[in-house]
């Protein structure tokens, strides 16, 4: 039925598509900023995703109707739209400066019309609060008072501080362990704080919490409030995503018991040597070099099986598969892959030692980013190659339209030699397999029916 | 002063509208917003955003540059980009974040079309109206700008030359002869049509009658088409989205309007009598059908007892259909129009209700309801409901059961009775 009227009448070389080789890129910014596109892959979870991982909270939103729409449809998108409400604000309300009014009454309207008094009430703010100098403190003490049997916390919207302090992502998981009352230790259990994902069973950290007798607590697998609130006797609280540590910083100094970042990595020393302060952190013994020799050799027969599958396959990365995309393009590079592109606006300061090393070793390698707008046009690459390239993550499958992809975010709970072995596993299976990429990759959230309990 | 909603949606804001209707024009629209409109436009209220390229950006505005009214680094971003991509026109919608630090769109639009000589606009949506706001006054801007004046011989009202295989088009799809009027269809976004083949439903019922069209706002028309739109003899206007476009061409080309959606055999053909009479001069500047053309009284007084039909969307499109479904069934409707209805084209028996609050007493009475899936949830249980998704309000979540109204208004009609 889609009539299609505009023909690619701007539509950019290949040469105009904006990339630079990896040798000439600067770090952290291999790219000026400026207007940015939107791609249309869209696994990736949002704030409302995320605050959903609560069981039984309720988030409510207050911001203008332009914002609200987006936050709105996902909540009905992964089916939990009884558990989100909104306050809408208005251009009188900028300007009669009755903001806090506006925020307590909507909010308080919106519990007393709830079928069922939630536990918890995730009151999220944005910009426009933010610019006004709205007092949340008085907000916050004031709905504390009204709904004493109500956790309430702060959650933000408020995109225009991404590029100062915490990011709106470190904000948000940070956030999700503020409603944690202080409960007496329990120095056998830990939690595992600010994934999305649950975190693989059989995955190198599982396996060292599970084989120490440690008790694992995970807001993924929270069933209901009361199972979320014994999160807080962990004594060690251990965090993988990078975006996590902030969160985990504070929840360790507000409730007592120790925060490690664990690093997610491809490097196989530096998995080691996270691992041993991991193990130091919660008093075990580290795994000993048998044990890591095992594992390396696993991984190296993983990756030998799968270049042997693969052989010359041109590879592309983008940033939405895990934390580390030029880590994993140097293990991949160094094993022989064809890994021609990776897709990423800003260098993650973890991937620092990757891309020294790619710079001296692997030059010719491309980095494109991913909002730039001449991206928009960028989808004709792979057109005009007339081949097939295999992507790994979402957004290098969208811009190298191929079917053969690894449809994985936030790294899909991997840690340690397993996120090595787990990939391969992936990558074989892409390229054995096509899946409906246009399909896929337009789903909000990819995994998010975790949240739905 | 609450402005809540507990559990519906909300409407796609003025900014999405003005992105939506000017999305196959060939030009370069930038949002000018720190991020997350980019997202929610192009997820749920785009659906062509996947296949079919358009230059829709956002602007990343940071709190420095919010603060300190750094205007030159959004002109240089857009200036730099169009310099590389060469779009027909530049648009700037605008968003919260400049509504509060008084940015000057008309002046920002003239820098940047003084600086690149692509012609600019500045459109001052603030995200806190409608989609609807912001298309027609994105529409509006087209028609200022683009339509070019009509060619000798070819002015609005004069007998047109249609070509030998239009003609013969004409001819093969219907038995109805080309009765000479050229017409705009003004409004047409997916936002309210979605991309389920309405637009050219409306299409094919305008050449079934004998009409030929020479433009569609802006769904399946180059802005080459849209500049010759002064050629035709009478405008459509298919949602209030077309209404501001239908005022200028009024004024610039005294250019009659007809508002309202060809839905049930009554109501088509009174505006396709009303089409005409328009383009022959023999009624006034602009006719809203289903509030000008009323019944006067209800044939069957049963039906008409019975609790009104409530329809919950856009003005035009609801109007239309309650005036439908009154001609064909004699049942009373209520229109619950929580979208800027512009031209004022409402019933005294219809009613504005932009919140969740205002429409939940306004069911009450309802014997059916018929209106976007997510408004289930506030329709009394003793009400009939006919689940009539919209793209504006839950995007793409119910695109599959969309009804096409032009076509499939009979199947529709069957739920009610």
């Amino acid at each position: 039925m889609l009539k299609k009227v505009y023909e690619k009448q701007n539509k950019l070389s290949a040469d105009e598509i904006p990339h630079v080789r990896i040798a000439d890129a600067n770090f952290p910014a291999p790219f000026r900023s400026g207007l940015e596109y939107s791609s249309p892959a869209r696994g990736t979870w949002n704030i409302v995703h995320t605050g959903m991982l609560i069981p039984e909270a309720h988030e409510i939103f207050v911001c203008a109707a332009g914002c609200l729409r987006g936050v709105v449809l996902t909540a009905a998108e992964m089916g939990t739209q009884d558990r989100f409400s909104t306050v809408a604000v208005r251009e009188n309300n900028l300007l009669d400066g009755d903001m806090e009014e506006l925020v307590i009454e909507g909010v308080t309207d919106i519990i007393n019309k709830l079928p069922k008094r939630p536990p918890a009430v995730l009151v999220y703010t944005s910009c426009v609060h933010h610019f006004t100098g709205v007092d949340l403190d008085m907000i916050y003490a004031t709905l504390r008072s009204r709904f004493p049997d109500i956790d309430f916390t702060d959650c933000y919207m408020n995109p225009i501080m991404r590029k100062s302090g915490l990011t709106p992502d470190q904000l948000m998981r940070s956030r999700l362990y503020m409603l944690l009352h202080e409960r007496e230790k329990n120095p056998e259990a830990v939690a595992i704080i600010g994934n999305d994902l649950p975190t693989d069973e059989d995955s190198d950290l599982m396996r060292v919490l599970k084989g120490a007798g440690l008790k694992v607590h995970e807001i993924t697998s929270c069933k209901n409030y009361a199972e979320y609130q014994e999160m807080a006797e962990s004594s060690v609280y251990v965090s993988y995503n990078p975006d996590a540590a902030p969160g985990g910083d504070m929840l360790a100094e507000r409730l007592g018991g120790t925060h490690y970042a664990l690093k997610f990595s491809f490097d196989y020393d530096e998995i080691d040597g996270t691992f041993a302060g991991l193990a130091k952190a919660l008093g075990i013994a580290p795994r000993s070099s048998e044990e890591i020799a095992a594992l390396r050799a696993d991984c190296e027969r993983e990756l030998e099986e799968t270049k042997k599958l693969i052989g010359d396959t041109p590879v592309s990365i983008d940033y939405t598969y895990c934390p580390r995309p030029l880590g994993l393009a140097r293990l991949l590079l160094d094993h022989g892959f064809n890994v021609i592109r990776v897709y990423v606006d800003g260098i993650p300061g973890g991937d620092r030692a990757a891309f020294d090393h790619l710079q001296k070793e692997h030059p010719d390698l491309m980095i494109y980013p991913t909002v730039h707008p001449g991206m928009r046009f960028a989808r004709t690459v792979n057109e005009e190659e007339g081949g097939f390239v295999l992507a790994i993550g979402q957004k290098a499958a969208a811009f190298e339209n191929t079917d053969h992809f690894v449809n994985v975010v936030e790294g899909g709970g991997m840690t340690g030699y397993e996120a090595v072995t787990r990939t391969c596993a992936l990558i074989r299976d892409a390229y054995m397999n096509e899946k409906v990429m246009r399909e896929l990759v337009q789903v909000k959230g990819l995994g998010c029916e975790v949240c739905v309990r | 002063m609450k402005q809540t909603a507990r559990i519906i949606s909300t409407y796609s804001a003025d900014v999405m509208g003005v992105c939506s209707a000017l999305f196959e024009l060939g030009g370069m629209t930038v949002m000018h917003d720190a991020s997350g409109c980019n997202s929610t436009y192009t997820t749920h209220d785009e659906p062509r955003w996947f296949d079919m390229d358009s230059m829709v950006y956002i602007s990343g505005i940071s709190e420095i540059e919010a603060i300190m009214g750094d205007d030159e680094k959004l002109i240089s971003d857009i200036a730099d980009a169009a310099e590389v991509l060469k779009p027909a026109f530049i648009a700037i919608a605008g968003t919260p974040i400049p509504t509060m630090t008084g940015f000057d769109f008309e002046a920002v639009a003239s820098v940047i079309e003084q600086r690149t000589g692509i012609p600019s606009f500045g459109f001052p949506t603030t995200g806190m109206n409608t989609y609807i706001y912001g298309a027609s006054m994105a529409l509006a801007g087209i028609a200022e700008r683009f339509v070019d004046e009509p060619s000798k011989g070819e002015s609005a009202g004069s007998t047109l030359q249609m070509s030998s295989r239009k003609i013969m088009s004409v001819v093969e799809n219907c038995c109805m002869r080309p009765n000479g009027i050229k017409v705009n269809i003004l409004g047409l976004t997916p936002l309210d049509f979605s991309i389920i083949g309405q637009d050219e439903s409306i299409v094919q019922w305008l050449e079934n009658e004998g009409f030929e069209v020479v433009s569609r706002w802006a769904m399946g028309s180059s802005l080459d088409e849209i500049r010759r739109s002064a050629e035709a003899d009478v405008n459509l206007v298919v949602s209030a989205a077309g209404l501001g476009a239908a005022e200028v061409l009024w004024n610039r080309f005294g250019m009659p309007y007809a508002v309202g959606l060809p839905v049930g055999d009554d109501l088509k053909e009174i505006l396709a009598d009303t089409l005409k009479d328009l383009a022959e001069g023999r009624a006034e500047k602009s006719v809203t059908i289903c509030k000008d053309v009323t019944m006067d009284s209800f044939a069957d007084e049963e039906a008409a007892a019975k609790g009104p039909v409530v329809i919950i969307g856009e003005g035009v499109t609801s109007l239309a259909l309650a005036s439908a479904i009154e001609f064909e069934t004699g049942r009373n409707t209520k229109v619950l129009c929580a979208t800027e209805p512009l031209g004022a084209v409402l019933r005294d028996k219809d009613r504005l209700t932009p919140d969740e609050d205002d429409i939940i007493p306004e069911l009450e009475d309802a014997a059916c309801v018929i209106a976007d899936p997510m408004y289930k949830p506030i329709v009394p249980e003793g009400a009939t409901f006919i689940t009539l998704p919209s793209e504006a309000f839950s995007g793409r979540i119910y695109r599959e059961e969309i009804t096409n109204l032009i076509e499939d208004f009979d199947q529709l009609l069957n739920k009610i009775i």
